[in-house]
């Protein structure tokens, strides 16, 4: 543990094949984010209030809460359909209430609710109060959609700029599918999607980049060392040379989040787990769809100015 | 690449001490006032506090400057003799029409209101602030494009302004306001759980005004007289309409003083008021033309008094009693002190965080992050051995940069934040790894031990900066368009991602350097 390693995680001769694989790889990814897409539409997102607007309080009473009583007395305040639900202990209670139409009901409302818990529960705290506007909600869903957006694009075009078009192209291919999979974990898991998970999906385009870029750079490196070489091998030995440091880093970044999504707390494990499930994501992308993306798309073209190749030239 | 000048190691393990030295202030208080101590903020989903996002009215703004202009043109048209005219505002076009019945006067009468136009200052250009646009029998002024956003600028300036006084009074420890976009104003209270009392004192315009009452007029008529406002009466009777004046006879913003107290006799809770000079010399004016007869105090259409005068008030001083306690006694006196907002704020986000449950946050996300940290560790530690623990001594001076260069920028911390940090510290052993790897292969490659350190971290370095300038971009564009603590959870990921490849590419290959030289290993324990 002080000096050698203990263990290695792959050996150093491991030559798996993956190009075999990759009619599979693409269909069960297609097929995950077809699922993911359909059910972004149905049932949908379930919207946070960074983006639904709307009030959310958390109450601590003394004591354990009596929730007919809260419910009563927020129904005397004229306080239709709201969401009461435990939150961890006993004496911690969760107020949910949609968006009000507008601003200056939404403070109307946050009122009614604090005067119906003092009656409820006297001596209870409200240890947080989240109140978002309509108007202000649909802004904060609009500039993290932007976000999302121009960051794929700037993705797009650094990889442009650093490789050639068809590594850009898969890079981006494969995020959109990674992406679009972290939407379908969110719809099945129901946690909510605020303005954080957007920080955590940005965080896994970040990410699964990252892996992207280190497995391409191996190839770009191995197109100038094996002139000869098929592409399709070519893609298998760099994936295999790489493939310690795609576990490996993989493996820190999990461990990392895996606390986060352990003990977090509640505002937070929603934001890890989502994380955990983007390394997952990402690391299997990096080998079984950005790689055969990048064989459909440069069979020829990636090629084709180095062949025929007999005259041995240095490479760069 | 495997050598380091004297200079070199140098600078980088002063570049390690200094990041201890800008870490200190996290941990102890100010030695000095005169050492400058930069420190990582907290922020208010930790401490706990509130943050209040308030919109002005532009609405109310535009209309206000409408009506004046519509008082005005009334005004103008009536001195150049212009007979029967009709004035209306029109605020969803942001104008004014008047139509004349006599056409005869037209001239005359485009020359009474374009006197209403003022200079506006705005950039460089100096234009007027309305457009006159006269055709037979109908004049219309619209208020100019930049003179609607220098209107906006000054209002939501103004209301800042105010928003930082009426805060103040309050006692609120550092308090930050700011303006964000273009109308809206941030505010930020540390340590304030419950801000319903600041909402409801931001809540209120507190325009002032003396006016004087009509009391011919029958307030049980549905359409008040020309020139009078029926304004409901607070107070303890509840309910009730007083007939009172539109014209101003003093304004709340002649006031230098307001101050909450005591009826001497009665007991009852009042507030005592001084009008600067102008306010004392119109107010004298009008109380001795208007001995015996009711005047109004009126606070945002609202009638809070209407006392007799007595005698001609000549002093500059005055009390309100209306239907006071002590708390709505002290916070009419504030607002008066603080002065009207020129135009309603309206809170259109809210979040405040109690202290405890900041505290909860903090504890969860500190147990996440030594978990993280120790199970990061001894992963490196078990795969890669010694080169593994020279990257965990990377990464606990990165840590250590992160929280100095974050202290520098006096940076806000925030629970997503401190993930932030978490998921840095995984990422950050990412470049390790690629060189660690890399080092590997070129041994198996069979090179000599000092030359796959060499090819090792020449090749795995342009990997390392593509793979972390991606990550670098899509956080920057999370900072640019994100909000609240997002922002925060940005502001670490960038700065870790920095501190990284210093401490990954500078810090660990200087430890193996070192190592190499005192050992000269036969073969590299990899």
């Amino acid at each position: 543990m002080f000096i050698r390693p203990l263990f290695r995680i792959v050996r150093d001769d491991t030559k798996i094949r993956f190009m075999n694989g990759r009619h599979m790889g693409l269909i069960v990814s297609a097929v995950l984010s077809i699922a993911s897409l359909i059910l972004f539409f149905h049932p949908g997102l379930h919207l946070g209030i960074d983006f639904s607007g709307g009030i959310i309080m958390e109450i601590r009473t003394q004591g354990p809460a009596d929730f007919v009583k809260i419910r009563a007395s927020l129904g005397n305040q004229g306080i239709r359909e709201p969401g009461v639900q435990r939150f961890g202990e006993d004496s911690s209670v969760l107020i949910r209430l949609g968006a009000q139409p507008n601003e200056a009901a939404t403070q109307v409302v946050v009122n009614k609710v604090r005067a119906a818990v003092e009656e409820a529960q006297p001596g209870a705290k409200i240890v947080r109060t989240d109140a978002v506007g309509a108007s202000v909600s649909a802004e904060l869903f609009r500039d993290g959609m932007l976000a999302l957006g121009i960051s794929l694009l700037m993705i797009l075009v650094y990889i442009w700029f650093r490789f050639e078009w068809q590594f850009a192209v898969g890079a981006v291919v494969t995020l959109i599918l990674d992406v679009t999979k972290a939407i379908g974990f969110l719809v099945v898991t129901r946690f909510e999607f605020d303005l954080v998970m957007v920080g955590a999906i940005l965080t896994i385009i970040g990410y699964s980049t990252n892996d992207k870029v280190v497995v391409y750079d191996r190839m770009r490196e191995n197109l100038r060392k094996y002139k000869t070489m098929p592409l399709r091998e070519l893609i298998d030995l760099s994936i295999n040379e790489t493939l310690g440091r795609t576990l490996g880093t993989s493996m820190t970044v999990f461990l990392a989040a895996l606390p986060l999504a352990l003990f977090g707390g509640s505002s937070l494990s929603g934001f890890a787990w989502v994380m955990l499930f983007g390394i997952v994501v990402g690391t299997s992308s990096s080998i079984f769809i950005a790689a055969p993306i990048l064989l459909f798309l440069g069979e020829h073209r990636l090629r084709r100015d180095m062949a025929p190749v007999a005259t041995p030239k240095a490479a760069g | 690449m495997m050598y380091f000048s004297r200079l070199k190691t140098a600078l980088i393990l002063g570049a390690c001490l200094l990041g201890v030295l800008f870490s200190v202030p996290n941990l102890m208080p100010a030695p000095s006032r005169w050492v400058p101590w930069r420190a990582i903020h907290l922020g208010l989903d930790l401490r706990g506090g509130s943050y209040l996002l308030l919109e002005v009215d532009m609405a109310a703004v535009i209309k206000e400057r409408l009506d004046s202009l519509a008082d005005g043109a009334r005004q103008g048209l009536r001195r150049a003799g212009v007979p029967r005219f009709v004035v209306t505002p029109q605020a969803a076009q942001n104008r004014v029409m008047i139509r004349i019945e006599d056409q005869t006067k037209q001239d005359a009468a485009l020359e009474a209101v374009k006197a209403l136009a003022t200079t506006s200052t705005s950039g460089i250009t100096q234009r007027p602030d309305l457009d006159f646009e006269s055709t037979p029998g109908q004049i219309l002024i619209t208020l100019s494009a930049p003179a609607l956003v220098d209107r906006a600028t000054n209002a939501v300036q103004q209301s800042i302004e105010i928003v930082r006084r009426r805060i103040d009074e309050t006692g609120v420890v550092d308090p930050i306001i700011t303006r964000q976009g273009e109308s809206r104003i941030v505010v930020q209270l540390p340590g304030i759980e419950d801000p319903n009392r600041i909402k409801e004192l931001l809540g209120k315009t507190a325009r002032m005004t003396f006016r004087l009452t009509d009391e011919t007029a029958n307030v049980a008529s549905p359409v008040p007289p020309p020139g009078v406002d029926f304004l409901p009466l607070e107070g303890r009777n509840g309910g009730g309409k007083i007939a009172v004046r539109r014209r101003i006879e003093v304004d709340g913003a002649n006031l230098t003083d307001a101050r909450a107290g005591q009826n001497n006799q009665t007991g009852e809770w009042v507030v005592n008021f001084t009008f600067d000079s102008v306010g004392t010399r119109r107010f004298a004016e009008v109380s001795r033309n208007n001995v015996g007869h009711p005047f109004a105090i009126v606070l945002d259409d609202k009638v809070i008094s209407a006392p007799n005068i007595r005698e001609p008030i000549t002093g500059g001083r005055g009390q309100i009693s209306g239907s006071f306690d002590a708390r709505s006694a002290t916070d009419l006196a504030v607002l008066l002190r603080a002065g009207a907002l020129p135009a309603p704020l309206t809170v259109v986000e809210e979040r405040s965080v109690g202290p405890e449950l900041g505290a909860d946050a903090i504890r969860a996300g500190a147990i996440a992050l030594a978990a993280g940290f120790v199970m990061v560790m001894i992963y490196m530690a078990v795969f890669y051995g010694l080169f593994g623990w020279m990257a965990n001594a990377a990464l606990l001076v990165n840590l250590v940069m992160m929280v100095a260069v974050l202290s520098l920028l006096e940076a806000t911390l925030t629970l997503p934040g401190m993930a932030g940090m978490l998921l840095t510290l995984g990422m950050a052993v990412d470049a390790n790894i690629l060189i660690n790897e890399r080092i590997r292969e070129e041994v198996l490659n069979g090179r000599t031990p000092l030359n796959a350190m060499e090819t090792g971290f020449k090749r795995a370095f342009s990997t390392i900066i593509d793979s972390n300038a991606t990550a670098f971009l899509s956080h920057v564009m999370l900072f640019v368009f994100g909000s609240g603590p997002v922002k925060g959870f940005a502001v670490t990921i960038t700065v870790g991602i920095a501190t990284s490849l210093f401490t990954a590419t500078m810090f660990a290959r200087l430890l193996m350097v070192r190592w190499y030289a005192t050992n000269r290993p036969a073969a590299l324990p990899v």
